[in-house]
C-alpha cells in the first residue's frame, strides 16, 4: 500500500509553462479525478506522471521510490497509462494485445511464459473480455477496446492507474461501466488518477477531485466541496448551478445558459 | 441486441476478399505449422530452380548428388560429370544468392513497414537503392576490373547514404520517421542526381549500368554467396531479435514509450540492420523491386502483424517469392534472360491494383 506523491511539479512544452507548481497525493484505493478546461494541464500532469514528459522542476514519489530517476522499464513496472481513442493496429487479437502489456516485465530478448499467461488471463477476466479473446482488435466495438487496453494496462502490474479521457468518446453505458471498473481496480488496492471532462462522471465516481486551471492547481478536496458555483466559474468561466444527484446524494452539476432572454422562449 | 452502426462497420470492418476476413486468416495456434510448410514448399521451388536451365538436371540426380557431396557416402556416380559441374559451380549458388536476396528484401521490408507503420514502405524507402546505385555507378567509371568492386562500391555507397539521411534526420534526441522519410527522399534524389550525371557520361558502358539497375544474376558464384551471407544473416537475425519492440512501434510511440521501449534506440538498430541486409542483397541483385512491398502484406494476410511471427514467415516467402521470379526470368524468353527487376515490376502492378480495392473499404494499420 504507497502512497503517489507529487511536489512541486513544474513543466513547460519548450518555453511555455504547462503545470506551474502541481503539489498533491493520492493513497492506494482511491480514485484522484483530474478536472479542468482544456488546456489546463491534465494531459500534461498525466504524462510527466507516466515518464512521456519530463518536468522541469519538482518530484513524484511512489511510496519511497523517485519515479524520475526510473528507466522507461522499470517505470512501465510501476505506472499504467490507458490512453484516450488508441490507435491499435489491424492484425492483433485480443490476447495479443493484452499480452504485450507483460514487456516491461520480460527480459530483453526472452519470450513469454505462463506466469505470464496468467498474468494476462486475469488481466482479461478482470476487464471482463475474456471471451473476446481470440477475436481480432479491429473488429471490437469502441467500449471493448477500451477494455483491452484497460486489460493491457492491468496485465502490466502497476501500482499506479492513469486514465486519459479514457471515456470521453464512448457511449454513455460504456463510460459508467469503465469508471466502475475503475473504482474496482482502485478498491482493490490500486492507485488510479483519471482525467476527466464531465464533471457529474467525476462527481461520481472520484473520491477525490484535483481542478486545474492554466497549468495551477485551484484545490485538491472531495467533489461536494470542489464542484461549487464560485470555483467552477474561475476554473471554466461558467455559471452553474450545483444541485445533489437524487439517488447517490453527490453534486449534480446542471449549466447555466449565458443568455438569459432563451429561457423565455421555451416556457 | 447489439445494434451496430454503419460507421463501426466501415472504420473498423477487416477486409475482406470474397466474403471471407482476409487479415490474419491463420488462426494463431496454426501458425508454427505453416512456417514448416512454408519452409518446405520454398525448398521445393528451390528444388525446380536448380532443374530448369541450359541443361535439364531432375530433381532426383540433385537430391542425389548433394547427399553424395555432403554425407561420407558412396553413391556410384550415374549421372554425366558435367551435371555435377554445373550444379554446383553455377545452379546451386545462384539458387542461393537469389533465395538470401529474397530473403533480405522481404525480412528489411518488414521492418520498414513495421517503423514506419506504412504498409507502402519497402527497403528502398530511405535512400538504399539511390546510395547502391551511385556507389556501382561509381565503381564502373573506375578503370579497374575487379569482380567484387562493383558489389562492395554499392554497399558502400548505401551505407554512407543511410548513415547521412539518419544524421540529418535527428532532431534533438529523437529521429521521428517522418523527417527520416523527408531526408531519404531529399538524399536518395541527390544520389539519383549523380547517378544520372554519371550514366551520360558511361554511354558506352551503358550496359553494364542497366544490367545493375535493373537486377540479375547473371555471374553469381560461390564468392558472391559469401559475401552476403553475413551481412544478411547478421541483420536479418538483428531484427528478428528485435521483433517484439518493433511489434510495439506498430502502436504508436507513445504507447510503446509507456510500455518501457527505448523508441530512439530501437529505431537506430532497426535501420543499421535493415541497410546491412538490404545493402548486401543489392550489392550483387542489382535493384529488385516489389519484393520488400509485397510479401510482408502476404505474410500479414496469413498471421497479422505481430512481428515475431511475421519476420520468419515473411523472409521464408521472400525467398521463395523471388526463386519463382527468377524461375520466370529464366525460362519466360529462354534462352534469353529477362532482368529480375522487370519481373517483380510486372508482378508489383496488379498488387498495387488490388492494394487500391482495399483500400477503398479498409484501413491498413
Amino acid at each position: 500500500m504507497s502512497e503517489l506523491t507529487i511536489e512541486n511539479l513544474s513543466a513547460a512544452y519548450r518555453d511555455r509553462t504547462v503545470l506551474c507548481d502541481v503539489s498533491l497525493a493520492v493513497g492506494s484505493g482511491q480514485v484522484l479525478g483530474l478536472i479542468g478546461p482544456n488546456g489546463a494541464g491534465k494531459t500534461t500532469l498525466l504524462r510527466a506522471i507516466s515518464g512521456a514528459l519530463v518536468p522541469t522542476a519538482g518530484s513524484i514519489r511512489l511510496g519511497d521510490t523517485n519515479l524520475l530517476r526510473l528507466r522507461a522499464t522499470e517505470r512501465a513496472r510501476r505506472v499504467a497509462v490507458v490512453p484516450q481513442g488508441a490507435h491499435l493496429p489491424e492484425g492483433f487479437t485480443v490476447a495479443e494485445v493484452v499480452l504485450l502489456g507483460r514487456t516491461p516485465h520480460l527480459p530483453r530478448f526472452g519470450g513469454e511464459g505462463a506466469h505470464d499467461r496468467e498474468i494476462a488471463r486475469q488481466a482479461m477476466v478482470r476487464a471482463a473480455i475474456w471471451e473476446l479473446r481470440d477475436r481480432w482488435v479491429g473488429e471490437l466495438s469502441g467500449g471493448e477496446r477500451q477494455r483491452v487496453l484497460i486489460a493491457r494496462a492491468l496485465a502490466q502490474e502497476p501500482q499506479v492507474l492513469l486514465l486519459d479521457e479514457a471515456t470521453a468518446h464512448l457511449d454513455l453505458k460504456h463510460q459508467t461501466a469503465t469508471l466502475d471498473m475503475a473504482r474496482r481496480l482502485a478498491r482493490s488496492g490500486l492507485i488510479v488518477i483519471a482525467a476527466l471532462h464531465d464533471l457529474n462522471l467525476a462527481a461520481l465516481y472520484a473520491d477525490r477531485l484535483a481542478l486545474l486551471c492554466a497549468g495551477r492547481l485551484l484545490t485538491c478536496d472531495t467533489p461536494s466541496r470542489v464542484l461549487t458555483p464560485e470555483l467552477l466559474r474561475r476554473a471554466y468561466d461558467v455559471d452553474v448551478v450545483v444541485g445533489s444527484h437524487p439517488l447517490y446524494h453527490t453534486p449534480l452539476v446542471a449549466l447555466v445558459a449565458e443568455d438569459d432572454a432563451w429561457q423565455g422562449d421555451q416556457r | 441486441m447489439r445494434t451496430i452502426r454503419l460507421r463501426d462497420v466501415e472504420a473498423h470492418a477487416p477486409p475482406r476478399l470474397f466474403g471471407r476476413r482476409v487479415s490474419g486468416w491463420v488462426a494463431p495456434r496454426r501458425q508454427p505449422a505453416l512456417l514448416a510448410v512454408a519452409l518446405l514448399i520454398v525448398a521445393a521451388i528451390a528444388l525446380l530452380s536448380v532443374a530448369v536451365g541450359s541443361v535439364f538436371i531432375p530433381p532426383s540426380v540433385t537430391l542425389k548428388i548433394l547427399l553424395s557431396r555432403l554425407l561420407p557416402l558412396r553413391i556410384a556416380p550415374d549421372w554425366p560429370a558435367a551435371f555435377e559441374q554445373i550444379l554446383i559451380e553455377i545452379r546451386l549458388p545462384r539458387v542461393a544468392l537469389v533465395a538470401l536476396t529474397g530473403a533480405a528484401l522481404a525480412c528489411s521490408g518488414t521492418a520498414y513497414q513495421g517503423l514506419f507503420r506504412n504498409p507502402l514502405a519497402d527497403p528502398y524507402l530511405i535512400g538504399v537503392a539511390s546510395g547502391a546505385g551511385l556507389g556501382a555507378m561509381v565503381a564502373i567509371t573506375l578503370p579497374v576490373t575487379q569482380p567484387l568492386l562493383v558489389p562492395s562500391c554499392a554497399f558502400v555507397g548505401a551505407v554512407l547514404t543511410i548513415a547521412l539521411v539518419y544524421a540529418l534526420a535527428r532532431v534533438g534526441g529523437s529521429t521521428p520517421v517522418t523527417t527520416l522519410l523527408l531526408a531519404g527522399v531529399a538524399v536518395g534524389t541527390l544520389a539519383t542526381a549523380f547517378s544520372t550525371f554519371l550514366l551520360l557520361r558511361l554511354s558506352q558502358q551503358a550496359t553494364r549500368v542497366l544490367a545493375f539497375l535493373l537486377g540479375g544474376y547473371g555471374g553469381a558464384g560461390w564468392e558472391s554467396v559469401l559475401a552476403v551471407l553475413p551481412f544478411s544473416t547478421l541483420g536479418c537475425a538483428l531484427l528478428y531479435l528485435y521483433a517484439r519492440p518493433l511489434t510495439l512501434l506498430l502502436f504508436d510511440v507513445e504507447q510503446a514509450r509507456q510500455l518501457g521501449v527505448d523508441v530512439e534506440r530501437v529505431t537506430l538498430i532497426v535501420i543499421i540492420a535493415a541497410t546491412l541486409t538490404t545493402a548486401a542483397a543489392v550489392a550483387f541483385s542489382g535493384l529488385i523491386g516489389f519484393v520488400g512491398l509485397i510479401v510482408p502484406h502476404m505474410g500479414r494476410l496469413l498471421v497479422g502483424a505481430d512481428q515475431r511471427r511475421l519476420l520468419p514467415l515473411s523472409t521464408l516467402g521472400g525467398a521463395g517469392f523471388l526463386l519463382l521470379a527468377d524461375l520466370l526470368a529464366r525460362t519466360v524468353i529462354a534462352p534469353e534472360e529477362l532482368p529480375l527487376g522487370v519481373v517483380t515490376a510486372f508482378v508489383g502492378a496488379p498488387f498495387f491494383l488490388w492494394l487500391l480495392r482495399r483500400a477503398r473499404r479498409a484501413a491498413f494499420f
